[in-house]
Parts: C-alpha cells; structure tokens; sequence
C-alpha cells in the first residue's frame, strides 16, 4: 500500500460508530442481533441438561458436535444478515451517493462496514458461548462438562468466531456490491456464510480429529481468506456501478 | 432565511485564483448512449453557475462526473486546481461537496448525527463547532436532535445543505436542490444560495427552475447533451432575441411608415395587437426619438416600452430548435 492508499482510521471510525447506531434504530437488525444468538445458545443448553449422565460416547460426541454447531451460526449468520444490507442498504436509502461524494476510499468504506458488523457480532458469540461454557460447568454432568470443555474443542470455537464472521461478513459484503435488494442480498449472504461452518461441523463430529494444531492451523488459513476477500472486494467496489446501475 | 456572517461555514473566504471548474471536451458514454458530450466550459472562483436543461440532458451527469464519482469517457476537466483523474479523486472530494437531488439523509439517525457522521468522513477539526456553525447557516440549530426521519422534505433539503457547508469547500456542487419543495421551501433555498454566493462560495448550480436560474446565478450554462450556450441571462437574451421596442397608442397611426422609419436606433418595425413592435439597434437611444415622433404625428401614446426576453425565452428557443432538428 502506498502513502497515497494510506487508510484514514478517522473516517473508518466515522462509519463504525454511524453504522453502529444505525443498527441499534433498525428494529430488523436490532431483533436479529438479539434474538437469533439467544435461540442459538438456548438450544444446545437445553440438549446438554436433557442428556443422561450415562449416555454413550457416540450420544455424547453427537451432542457436543451439534451444541458447536450452533454455537458457531452466531458468528455465520448474524453478520451476514447486517453485512448484506451494507451496500445495497445505503443505495435503496440513497445515502450512497453522498458518501462517495466525500473523500472516502473504497477499503475505508469496506472496512468500516465490516468492523460495524464483527465487533458487536463477536461479541455477543463470545458472550453467548461464555453463558454456555458456565451453564455447563455449573449445572452438567462432569463427564459431559468434560467433553465439552476439551481443550482443542474451546480454542476452535474461540479461533474460528472471528474468522467464520470474517468470512461470513465479506461474502455478504461481496454481494450487496452486485445485487439490488436487501432480502436477497440477505438470503445469498446467509448461503454464503455456511461454507467455513461445515468445516466446524466436521470437526465438531470428529469427522476430522480435532486438535490445537488443527483448530490454529484453520483458523491462521481463513484469516488470510478473509484479508484476501477485503481486497478482492474492495477491486469489485466500482462508484460508477454503484451510482448508475451501469458502466461506461 | 438568511445566511448567518458569524458562521464558519458562511465566513467570507479568502478566494483563490484561477478558474474553479475548466471543463475541455468532457463527454461520458454509457455503452451506447451519450449522457453529454464535447462539454467545454469553465467557472471562475466567487461565480453562482447554472447548468440548465431538459431531463435527460446529461446535466446530473456533468455533477457527477465532475464529484469525480463517474469517471469521463472523453475529454479534460480541473476541479479546484486539480485535473480530473482517478488518482486525484480524493484531493478533489476533498475540496469539493456536492448536495445530490435527493439529500440522501439517514432518517434514523438524528441531524446532529448525521453531520457528524460527515464532518468524520472529512477528517474535519472542531466537529461540534462546525456543525452548530452550519446547522446556524441553515436555521436549523433547534432541531439538531431531531431525528431526519420527522422533518419534512423541505427540512431535510436544508440539512443536505448543511451538510454540503460542513468542510467549507471550495465548490459547491447543487444538483436540483429545490426539486420538488414547495415555493416557501425553495425559497428558503433561494436565499441561502444567495447568501453564500455574496460570500464568494463558487456554486455549481444544476436546475430546470429557470427564474431560480436568472434570479441566482452570474451565468448560465444550457445543456441539451450537448452545452448550447453559455453566458450571463442578459448577453444570451441579447444574442438570441432581436432589441425591440413595443409602442402601444390610443388608435392605429394613420401613416406608420412616414412617423417610424428613419427615427436614430429604428431599424424597421411591424403591427402587433398592442400597436407596433419596432427593431431598434439601441432601446434607449430609440426611445425618445419614436416617443417624440409618435406624440408629434398627433397621436396618444399609451407605453412605450423595451421588450423583456426572459431566461425562459431562451431556454425554449435553444430547447425548442434542438426538437425541430431531430425532428427533420
């Protein structure tokens, strides 16, 4: 990047904290950002206290592959709902043209909307697995608390929440460049957010063994991914598309 | 409304020299279709200019292409000292604002809120000043918390307002900016483009209101995709409509010919209904002369009077020649 690319993080924050208080006035993003996690976390809570401290190894794998699972649609799917609306939100306001009439670059613009939908994103996936983790340690059975608390298993949930909202985030940012609706954009985004979630899944159900090593490796991949998606989407950032809806 | 004198965004500025705008050539293309094409023009620092023309004429386009968010196919432009290029488009931005037809206002957000939201984008110091500053300038201080969403359109014009005066630039870009106001509204809009023009602000005036036009701008642009003319409302009614001076009289002049031709500045003349319409080289050379004549062939004068083209006038002839020749 040259001095001429520099960021300016004075903008940035400018559209971080303009985004943030947008979200919180916004009763769909608002009820989304609220509700959808709560369900996430109540979910697997509930399966853990329903199973028999005697249930077999496979039960309890199944149990602890699925509680991660869902645990993981919060960083999926919760910014690929508030991302998707990024771009084609502010064209269907008509805010977009006097925000590209200011002195913001694209990566500025980009970012900002993406820091806007993964700071409150992690943490409320962190907050909600927390709740999870002392709801299990406090009133599970040890051998379920055990299995859930494994080492390996904690640091993927921990390593992958950033990256998977990362990519989720970037994937709907990507298409609320192209399309022209939000709900779509919200649908594609939604679709493109589940991709990384499969890995977890298979990791979740042992399908691949879950390891430190493993759950680092992953991890250190998809955050290159995502630094890659914030530039590949920065070049498909056209303000003359944007404007018009066509290119000269 | 007035624009207030001790605000920052209104604060007369130290104008700097050159032209703001040079336009050479511009043209932009969208595949197949020409928006405007082989646009030459340029506007001093300090100058109010209107662009006029029908919808459709490109005039939204030139705004857009010289914000530097659509990018020419053809031809050469400098913004605020700056060539018009890639590269260059947030220096330009910087220098620049521009207020879109629709204000584009976060209606969630409150007044306060989105200026500032803007005054960030800008990187600009003292935020809350300038925004009390400019929220003054358009009379809007008391609604600062308000949210955009309650203010009704002609409110929300004024904060895009606003808002375009927060980075105090040095061109002003009004795309349509009483599109759609009520005549109280635009009025209100009116006068804050006159208060900032008495302030030196070079404002790029986009409108079909041609009375805004005239009352506004020192120049005036008319754009048909392609620029048919240019110059102050004066000099264009001059070059396009021939000097009159309409004599209207009790009764019809029982010898016309032997009382108006000859007379100094007459250079012919014809019967209307009012009486007589005459070509003069010189209105007020002409006047006393056919005044003298009229009342000394017995005759009683009712008015004598220069003719007035309007802006309009023009507007519809240039507007009117170019349908006629797609027409043939």
């Amino acid at each position: 990047m040259t001095t001429d690319q520099k960021l300016s993080w004075t903008r940035i924050r400018a559209l971080v904290r303009k985004e943030v208080n947008d979200f919180r006035r916004n009763r769909f993003i608002a009820t989304t950002m609220a509700v959808l996690p709560l369900l996430f976390m109540i979910e697997p809570v509930i399966s853990v206290f329903k199973l028999p401290a005697d249930a077999p190894a496979g039960k309890l794998d199944a149990l602890v592959g699925v509680s991660t699972l869902e645990l993981m649609l919060i960083p999926a799917l919760i910014p690929a709902v508030v991302a998707s609306y990024a771009v084609v939100g502010e064209r269907e306001q008509g805010t977009l043209e006097p925000v590209l009439t200011t002195p913001i670059r694209p990566a500025e613009f980009l970012l900002g909307k993406a820091l806007a939908a993964f700071l409150p994103t992690v943490v409320i996936a962190y907050v909600m697995y927390g709740v999870f983790l002392g709801a299990v340690g406090l009133f599970a059975h040890p051998n379920i608390a055990h299995d859930i608390f494994e080492p390996s298993r904690v640091l993927t949930q921990l390593l992958f929440t950033p990256v998977v909202a990362g990519w989720a985030i970037w994937a709907a940012i990507a298409i609320s460049t192209r399309t022209s609706d939000v709900r779509v954009a919200q649908q594609l985004g939604s679709l493109a957010s589940l991709p990384p979630v499969a890995v977890i899944a298979l990791i979740g159900f042992d399908v691949i063994q879950p390891s430190v090593g493993l759950a680092v490796g992953l991890g250190a991949g998809l955050l290159v991914i995502d630094l890659i998606a914030w530039r590949l989407v920065a070049a498909m950032f056209h303000r003359e598309r944007l404007v018009t809806g066509a290119r000269a | 409304m007035t624009v207030e004198s001790d605000s920052a965004a209104t604060r007369t500025r130290a104008v700097p020299t050159g032209p703001a705008i040079v336009v050479d050539g511009l043209t932009k293309r969208f595949g197949q279709r020409t928006a405007f094409a082989d646009v030459t023009f340029s506007v001093d620092y300090g100058e109010v200019f209107g662009f006029l023309g029908p919808n459709g004429a490109g005039k939204t386009t030139t705004v857009r292409t010289l914000g530097t968010l659509l990018a020419p196919s053809a031809g050469t432009a400098t913004v605020a000292g700056l060539p018009l290029t890639e590269a260059n488009g947030v220096a330009i931005r910087s220098r620049i604002a521009v207020m879109p037809e629709q204000p584009g206002l976060y209606l969630r957000l409150s007044v306060a809120e989105n200026l500032d939201f803007f005054a960030g984008l800008y990187e600009l110091d003292d935020r809350r000043g300038r925004i009390e500053r400019a929220l003054r300038a358009v009379n809007l201080l008391d609604r600062a918390d308000d949210p955009c969403r309650s203010l009704s359109k002609g409110l929300r014009q004024r904060v895009g307002l606003a808002r375009a005066l927060l980075s105090d630039p040095q061109i002003l870009f009004l795309d349509e900016p009483t599109s759609g106001l009520d005549p109280l509204a635009a009025r209100d809009v009116h006068d804050l483009v006159d208060g900032l023009r008495r302030r030196g602000v070079t404002i790029f005036l986009t409108t079909h209101r041609l009375a805004e036009a005239e009352a506004l701008c020192d120049r005036v642009g008319i754009m048909n995709t392609t620029l048919r003319t240019i110059g102050r409302p004066d000099e264009l009614r001059e070059r396009l409509f021939a000097k009159t001076l309409q004599v209207a009289t009790a009764a019809p002049l029982a010898d016309p010919d032997r009382v108006l031709v000859g007379l100094p500045g007459v250079e012919g003349w014809h019967a209307s209904e009012q009486g007589y319409v005459l070509a003069v080289t010189d209105p007020d050379l002409a006047a006393p002369a056919v005044a003298r004549a009229v009342i000394g062939a017995g005759a009683d004068l009712l008015a004598l009077t220069p003719s007035r083209h309007s802006l309009e006038d023009v507007y519809l002839q240039l507007i009117d020649e170019d349908v006629e020749a797609q027409a043939r």
